[in-house]
């Protein structure tokens, strides 16, 4: 049975065996995107109910403030664990890091299939979280009171929380399974000085993953065993201490922001080098700049948590560290910006969305260096200021990302192109869309709207009007992507190898659209 | 099952590269609703008292484990197979899963020193301590030094053992490995007479009994996965299957076996040393 399959090498097994019992890459890439296309469309479906919820002060269409509570943290779960991890690293980490280092597969493909197959039952049980009892409503950081038995008796927060156990373990598996595939199967020549950016970016998430997401396990034990078990971790009237879970889960949840946004600094980075068809600007810096917001990422964790009543000492240290972020990511940028310098630009659907990154995540990260004055923050906590940054990071950020990448790699992927015209109208109803949708939530944060409430004060109403209009434009946008995704594969023309041209520079454009079953029969060898 | 492959010559692979590209296998998909029921099942216990999912969660889990295992242990029995760029791949994943257990141990260690090192932080004390006023605890000279010697003592066992394996001593080996088998389960069942005398309940403790039991008890329970897999090693020794060149198998057991190690010389120093209170007699 172990050769079996070697006899007859470009031959894709029968259904059952490629799309369950998977070890190919490419395949359990694309069951990665598809799941998170699914997972996308609950997460948007429960932040349109919230806008038109806030379309107008009073209660509109959620009976309480816990249905609303629920509504808050699945869709934060959501998008984090189910959409934007499994599209970025799960899905265009398995696609192309093994293409873009001239390695036929991943180093554990039936370990790579057990950490998309274990986001299933995650899902599902996080989905179905949302029917029992009161609903795991403590949001996506699941703060101790609020998500101890006291406050969230049933058993519904009990599956959240086993549901980021699951959700865990296939990221640590895929991290490690990233990282040996990087560190051990790279093809001869293919020094870590000249691997592609997008894979440098991965194995970075990947160390982030395997060194924080245990820890949040860690937490979520804890917090499990005071729900049910009998412990006191959290609980004061035991002696413990919830400020002790915001540690706890800060330690790995700064570091996880950067888990979602630096595999779309990868793919950016090939974008902007593909479509102004010059080498990325400083390489090596783009490089480790990574390496440093990954370091430093760690060391950041409590400017979650200035108002928790830690002490001042400890907040100016976490304040410097967290400004130093700003270095390193600053690189980033300018090295965008300079690789674009003198380039012959091409505007095509993916550079449109990657120079749109670069604009939105500047904002968003702008708001960041704001932020992180513990003094501001003061003020600023959890107000609609923050939902601003962070949605302007991630949901414009790395979701752009996303997008960037589809479109890059849809022909490659697919063997079919996208249709231009069609993916232009998409990214300008995308951009007009989240842009009325997040950018008055940072007059309203000003004004001291506090997030994760369904009602506010009539004089705010002005802006969460306007914001709520643009959550309409963004999911027409996400219907037309579906529209656009539709003709592509039922009328797309078909991709030729490398349909870019001289700048795609990378080794999935030496290869066929879509490449064959196996990649590399025989090793590439790099110069 | 197929014949080992034989020392010093390597069959060539299938393809005209050095990697293994395994075939399509049920164990991920069976595996992960498993966990699904496994975790639904701890739910459905702790709310409601109902057994029978926990239970198939648990066999499923533990059917996939030995199903995929076994197919492991075929295939490197296959030759071409697990060639050496495999098994430096399989070396790389075995230290990143141990790297990410020791970030596992970090949540509670780190839970541990939150109050340890800074009573403060523990609620409702009038007066600062660690212990906190009142805990008796284990008196660390007595069977948590005595399961630091086992544990220690079985470091050199299972090295004894490697050392057989490197000359093709099948009989050191096995001896090796057995006598580690043994010490690993006689920690455990020392561990589980010391919890029986703990002068501190588990559930409803406070604080100190928490950060105790999870972290000694995380780690007994590493000591019987280790012990388990060493277990495993065991058998494979006795059938033959290590060769003085290949044995990543027992190689990945001992690394894992320090490593376990390792966290109990961390908890025996910092929990039942430094943590120590007024000691309970009994």
């Amino acid at each position: 049975m172990a050769h079996a399959a070697h006899a007859h090498h470009d031959h894709a097994p029968g259904f059952v065996k490629r799309w369950l019992f998977s070890t190919n890459h490419k395949d359990i890439g694309t069951l990665y995107i598809l799941f998170s296309v699914v997972a996308a469309i609950v997460g948007i479906a429960l932040s349109v109910l919230m806008r038109i919820e806030l379309q107008q002060p009073g209660m509109q269409i959620f009976a309480d403030g816990q249905m609303w509570n629920t509504y808050v943290s699945a869709h934060g779960l959501i998008m984090v664990f189910f959409v934007i991890m499994p599209a970025l690293i799960g899905g265009f980490g398995n696609w192309f890091v093994p293409i873009m280092i001239g390695a036929p597969d991943m180093a554990f493909p039936r370990l790579n299939n057990i950490s998309f197959w274990l986001l299933v039952p995650a899902f599902l049980l996080l989905v179905a979280s949302l029917f029992v009892g009161e609903g795991p409503g403590a949001g996506w950081t699941i703060y101790p009171p609020l998500s101890d038995s006291t406050y969230h008796p049933s058993p519904a927060m009990d599956m959240a929380l086993f549901s980021l156990h699951l959700a865990g373990a296939s990221s640590i598996l895929g991290a490690a399974n990233f990282i040996t595939t990087i560190l051990n199967m790279r093809a001869p020549g293919m020094t870590l000085h000249k691997m592609p950016l997008f894979v440098w970016a991965i194995l970075v998430t990947a160390f982030l993953l395997l060194l924080a997401v245990p820890v949040l396990g860690g937490a979520i034990t804890m917090l499990i065993t005071d729900r049910n078990f009998g412990t006191a971790f959290f609980r004061p009237e035991g002696g413990g201490d919830p400020v002790l879970f915001q540690h706890l889960f800060w330690f790995f949840g700064h570091p996880e922001v950067y888990i979602m946004i630096l595999p779309a600094f990868g793919i950016i980075s090939h974008v902007i080098s593909t479509f102004s068809r010059k080498p990325v600007f400083g390489y090596l810096g783009m490089a480790y700049a990574m390496v440093a917001i990954g370091v430093v990422g760690f060391v950041v964790w409590a400017h979650h948590m200035y108002t928790s009543g830690i002490d001042v000492d400890t907040r100016a240290y976490f304040m410097a560290a967290t400004l130093v972020i700003a270095v390193p990511t600053g690189v980033k940028i300018f090295s965008w910006i300079a690789t674009m310098w003198g380039g012959s630009i091409r505007f095509e659907t993916p550079m449109l969305f990657a120079i749109g990154f670069i604009f939105l995540f500047t904002i968003g990260g702008v708001t960041g260096v704001v932020l992180a004055n513990a003094s501001i923050t003061q003020i600023l906590h959890n107000t609609y200021y923050v939902v601003a940054h962070f949605h302007y990071v991630l949901s414009l950020g790395a979701v752009f990302g996303i997008y960037a990448g589809i479109y890059y790699w849809i022909g490659k992927m697919s063997g079919r192109q996208y249709p231009e015209k069609l993916g232009k109208i998409h990214f300008w109803l995308t951009f007009i869309g989240v842009n009325l949708t997040f950018f008055p939530m940072h007059f309203l944060g000003n004004q001291g709207m506090p997030r994760r409430y369904p009602d506010y004060a009539d004089a705010m109403w002005g802006w969460n009007l306007i914001s709520s209009i643009g959550s309409y434009i963004s999911v027409v946008s996400f219907l037309f992507f579906f529209y656009v995704m539709y003709v592509t594969f039922r009328r797309g023309e078909q991709a030729a190898p490398n349909y870019w041209g001289e700048g795609a520079t990378t080794l999935e454009w030496q290869v066929s659209s879509p490449p064959p079953f196996h990649t590399f029969e025989e090793l590439p060898r790099i110069r | 099952m197929a014949a080992p492959a034989q020392a010093g010559q390597e069959a060539a692979p299938a393809h005209k590269h050095p990697y293994h590209l395994v075939d399509p296998s049920p164990w991920p998909l069976i595996g992960s609703f498993a966990g699904g029921a496994l975790v639904l099942g701890i739910i459905l216990n702790a709310h409601y008292g109902t057994r029978w999912l926990l239970i198939l969660g648990v066999l499923g889990v533990l059917f996939t484990m030995a199903g995929w295992w076994r197919d492991v242990i075929k295939e490197s029995q296959t030759p071409g197979l697990h060639t050496p760029v495999v098994r430096l791949g399989l070396r790389y994943g075995m230290m990143l899963f141990i790297a990410s257990e020791v970030m596992f141990f970090v949540a509670f260690f780190w839970a541990y020193f939150h109050f340890a090192l800074y009573p403060e932080h523990v609620s409702g004390a009038t007066t600062p301590t660690w212990p906190p006023q009142g805990v008796k605890t284990f008196d660390p000279l007595h069977l948590p030094l005595l399961n630091t010697l086992i544990l220690l003592l079985s470091g050199c066992t299972v090295t004894w053992a490697h050392h057989g394996i490197l000359h093709g001593d099948k009989r050191t080996a096995v001896s090796g490995l057995a006598l580690t088998v043994l010490l690993g389960i006689l920690f455990t069942a020392i561990q589980a007479y010391e919890y029986a005398s703990a002068p501190f309940p588990f559930a409803g403790g406070g604080i100190y009994s928490s950060t105790f039991f999870l972290a000694t008890g995380f780690h007994g329970f590493h000591v019987i996965v280790g012990t388990l897999f060493l277990l495993v090693c065991l058998v494979r020794a006795a059938a033959g299957h290590f060769t003085p060149e290949k044995h990543f198998g027992f190689e990945a057991a001992a690394w894992y076996w320090h490593f376990v190690d390792v966290v109990w010389l961390f908890l025996f120093v910092s929990i039942y040393v430094f943590g120590a209170g007024e000691i309970a007699h009994h």
